[in-house]
């Protein structure tokens, strides 16, 4: 049924294409069920056989993803690889219960299979019927393509990575090695449900991504700098070269310079961009509402309470035009929006998939997703950024004596339930009477999420969204996300460093 | 499980690829299935099963190189899939260093099963599984007015996979695993609910504890209720068994080809130096029976030995796979280590900490990373204060930082208590003057 993949290039059937690539959205659900080989009677086969033991609630999700990557080592582009995922999973809601499994084929005999499996979540013996088949139209298509990643061949891709090579070369004698990598994926995803509700979503990604390592004296520092959006092969310019060759360059450079603070508490000033980690750990996991529900987050009974200064928004968005977390529809159905999770300085929503919002009763918040058809969607965020303050960056600086400017990020964490998150500091400066002074490099910085947000003194008006390729994980599965800030000053967290 | 279907679907795929103007190529077929109950307050929230199969290909084209794997296991979908990938490959500039190992090396089989698969694994009773993690809630249930949610759960899996080359090595590993847990959150100070949690896992069902997962979740949060901060300075530092594998990740991550090639190690021209206190002796150990990790063969194929990695704290070894040994021009050891055992002492995490007057015993990492160029680090913690051997003040949101070097030289004490079932046996760690921000 899918025999046409093996076209060249690892393309979908051409029938299909133009339904697909979203640019005919009345019938794309005909032509996705037409793609995975299924109909809306065997659909309505699995609901109901899904729903057979009484569960409440039942969906289908299909995915079918062809991912390529191609990279370049010691100066040459000599890898590459491609990787074809494809299956559907069956979901089975009873109450709050969850019942789940997946199959790698939809032949009607393993889709039954997998409901079955799914059904027996739910004893209640009441029966429901799946109700009728109504398409959820997409009306604003946030990451449309111009040249789908099918249609591009290895071939167009590999000059890309070689002008990066050589462009981070010309750039710094001290460059020893460089690697250069692209990714790109694209996803399509069929989606029913027992209430009636199917959508088909097309989802292109791209991250395009670089390591340079240098020596000076003897030492060696590396660093990295990445972009990753949700677009097509129009996405691959020389601009982009440009921005990532000079970023990477400057990112490592300034490690040579860069020393170990003395650790401690202090005023943190957060750079504008990547600083959005901040928002991600301190707060954003703690606000997704599984965790509230349950009753283990730190927040979950401050809904409606302030919990910063009144000049703070905070913003969890689905819907920034090609943004890496963007989504059309979540993967349950809902569509993407934007949701204010602090506004004014008050926790004002949580962040819902269909299971939490039932529990509060509230509209959900299109934050159900997922990683792949093998997982349950639960709630995750989005972009998760600051709304811009009304100070300059330079005024948040100057009212520091002694503490640390930080605009670098490799990865943080956070205890949902205790509150404490930290972030990794890759690089920043020391702040000594209001000025900018020593760089600093490789330093964890921990702090407890309420305590860190009611600390956040001063924003300024620069707010920027950092588009490199951030991926969250949660109870095992990874998920694209994006995150942004305005410079802002924390009054108080633990820098590490020397004693 | 691999059947004989899925053998000569290896084979048809490698027949094709050769056909197809591959000159070498390497196949692996894998067939996985698992299942697991989570239970919320004792009663069931999530049940989820499933099993998949898929294809990897590593194929050598004219001189170049790409890997491709699919789920879509029909032959037609294959057939179209392989010749595509062998016309994109073609695409790539050559690198002449990869190549299929040396026959030479290739594991030929002839040794004892390895036992790493319960032939039960299918006989358990499904409504036994779930009772397991209920037993596991219903240990702390009600036991405590502060606890807010128990979650617990069981599951299991199998693994198992077929790689075939195209210059003779075939070879088959099967494992199975069982787990179970239990996580537990408590009424902290203000707003925090604090949480831990405990699990155990075993390769073979008999072998699973079934008893105290939840009580010992309980015990582990309710003694770190009242954490806090302490000074900043230098301080000796106990590290408990389920934490002390990540203090050794960047060591070893240092020992890759890959990182040693592209100058982005730390102990690059280390081999045979003193890079660790006397105490390091790390040896990797591929054949002991029944032992998570163990295989008479990596990912290549190539056989696996014994091999000391650090010996008395001198750097014995290096990782280096058939690509990295051509790209370097040194000789292949392995593509990685399977088993890694650090020798034990004679005392567990408490006999550790009663040797230390003054110091910080960590029982949790929060966050932080390693410069793999430098090997300098910097984590976030918690745990407790150790005073006269003993645990007093529960400690959190504090940072240790320091260099991967400098800190392994200071190893003076290493316990008997690794974690069982982990493929890195790594017992309770004693370091000194390690550097922690506080206050």
């Amino acid at each position: 049924m899918l025999g046409s993949l093996a076209a060249p290039s690892f393309a979908l059937p051409e029938s299909v294409q133009g339904a697909l690539g979203g640019t005919n959205n009345k019938s794309a659900v005909a032509a996705a069920m037409k793609h995975f080989g299924v109909t809306e009677s065997d659909l309505k086969k699995v609901l109901a056989a899904a729903l057979e033991k009484g569960g409440d609630y039942a969906d289908l999700y299909f995915e079918h993803t062809f991912s390529h990557g191609v990279s370049l080592m010691d100066g040459k582009v000599n890898n590459c690889d491609a990787n074809i995922d494809f299956g559907m999973g069956v979901r089975v809601l009873s109450g709050d219960q969850t019942g789940y499994a997946y199959v790698e084929g939809v032949s009607m005999e393993e889709m039954l299979r997998a409901a079955q499996t799914a059904a027996r979540i739910a004893s209640s013996g009441k029966s429901v019927k799946p109700v009728g088949f109504k398409e959820n139209v997409l009306k604003n298509n946030r990451y449309s393509v111009v040249t789908p990643w099918e249609e591009v061949s290895l071939k167009a891709k590999i000059p890309y990575l070689q002008k990066l090579n050589d462009k981070i070369f010309a750039l710094d004698a001290r460059v020893r090695k460089v690697q250069a990598r692209l990714n790109d994926a694209t996803t399509h995803v069929l989606f029913c449900n027992s209430e009636g509700v199917s959508y088909y979503d097309y989802r292109p990604m791209v991250s395009y991504s670089t390591v340079c390592i240098m020596e000076e004296s003897g030492k060696m520092e590396n660093n990295f700098a990445s972009r990753s959006y949700r677009k097509g092969f129009e996405f691959m310019t020389d601009d982009i070269v440009d921005i990532l060759a000079h970023e990477v360059v400057e990112k490592t450079a300034l490690l040579f310079k860069a020393v170990k603070p003395k650790g401690g508490e202090m005023p943190v000033v957060m750079g504008a961009g990547g600083s959005g980690i901040l928002l991600h750990e301190a707060i954003g996991h703690a606000f997704e509402a599984d965790f509230n529900r349950k009753k283990v987050s730190i927040f979950s009974d401050l809904l409606n309470k302030k919990v910063c200064d009144e000049h703070i928004n905070v913003v969890d968005d689905g819907t920034i035009p090609f943004n890496r977390g963007s989504v059309n529809f979540d993967d349950e159905g809902v569509e993407g929006q934007k949701t204010y999770i602090v506004k004014n300085g008050v926790l004002t929503s949580y962040l819902h998939d269909r299971i939490s919002s039932k529990h509060y009763g509230v509209a959900p918040t299109g934050n159900g997703r997922r990683d792949t058809f093998r997982n349950v969607p639960i709630p995750r965020m989005r972009a998760t950024y600051m709304e811009a303050g009304n100070v300059k960056e330079e005024d948040i600086i100057s009212t520091v004596k002694k503490g640390i400017y930080v605009d670098n990020f490799t990865n943080g964490q956070v205890q949902i339930g205790a509150g404490d998150f930290t972030f990794f500091v890759k690089s920043g400066y020391l702040i000594e009477d209001g000025k900018l002074t020593q760089p600093i490099k490789d330093i964890n910085i921990i702090g407890n999420g309420p305590k860190a947000l009611a600390a956040i003194t001063m924003v300024a008006d620069n707010d920027k969204i950092d588009n490199g390729t951030w991926t969250c994980g949660k109870d095992g599965q990874s998920c694209p996300v994006t995150c942004g800030m305005p410079s802002a000053l924390v009054s108080k967290l633990t820098v590490g460093g020397e004693s | 499980m691999i059947t004989e279907k899925n053998k000569i679907l290896a084979q048809w795929v490698m027949d094709l690829a050769l056909k197809n103007g591959c000159q070498s190529a390497k196949v692996v077929l894998y067939a996985n299935s698992n299942a697991s109950f989570e239970l919320r307050d004792a009663k069931m929230d999530r049940l989820q099963q499933a099993s998949e199969n898929g294809l990897n290909m590593s194929l050598y084209v004219d001189g170049r190189y790409g890997t491709y794997s699919t789920n879509r296991l029909e032959k037609k979908e294959l057939e179209g899939f392989i010749k595509t990938a062998i016309e994109s490959t073609r695409y790539l500039a050559p690198d002449e260093s990869r190549v299929l190992s040396d026959p030479s090396r290739y594991y030929k089989g002839g040794k004892p099963d390895l036992k790493l698969f319960d032939s039960e694994f299918y006989a358990i009773n499904p409504d036994r599984k779930v009772e397991l993690a209920r037993e596991a809630a219903e240990e702390v249930l009600g036991k405590d007015s502060r606890i807010i949610s128990v979650d617990s759960s069981y599951s299991d899996g199998e693994s198992s996979s077929y790689c075939l080359t195209s210059n003779g090595f075939s070879g088959e590993s099967k494992t199975s695993w069982f787990s179970t847990s239990a996580s537990v959150s408590v009424k902290g100070e203000g707003d925090a609910r604090p949480s831990s949690g405990w699990y155990e896992s075993r390769l073979f069902y008999g072998q699973l504890p079934k008893e105290g997962i939840g009580t010992k979740a309980f015990e582990r949060v309710l003694r770190k209720l009242g954490q806090k901060k302490v000074q900043s300075g230098k301080y000796t530092m106990v590290v408990d068994p389920m934490n002390s594998g990540r203090l050794l990740g960047p060591m070893l991550s240092a020992l890759y080809g890959s990182s040693l090639q592209q100058k982005n190690s730390f102990l690059l021209n280390k081999l045979d130096t003193q890079v660790a206190s006397e105490k390091m002796i790390l040896t990797d150990e591929p054949h002991l029976v029944g032992a998570n990790g163990a295989r008479y063969f990596d990912n290549e194929g190539v056989a696996t030995e014994r091999r000391a990695v650090f010996d008395r704290g001198v750097l014995k070894t290096y990782f280096i796979d058939t690509y990295y040994s051509k790209k370097m021009g040194v000789a292949p050891t392995i593509s990685s280590p399977s088993l890694l055992i650090l020798k034990p002492g004679d005392k567990d995490a408490a006999g550790l900490v009663a040797d230390v007057q003054k110091g910080i015993f960590i029982t949790g990492f929060n966050g932080g990373n390693c410069n793999s160029s430098t090997g300098d680090f910097s984590y976030g913690i918690e745990g407790f204060l150790i005073e006269n051997g003993k645990l007093t003040q529960p400690i959190n949101e504090m940072n240790i930082t320091g260099n991967m070097v400098t800190l392994w030289k200071s190893l003076v004490a290493v316990g008997n208590d690794p974690r069982p079932s982990s493929s890195w046996q790594i017992p309770s760690l004693t370091f000194e003057g390690v550097d922690f921000s506080g206050l």
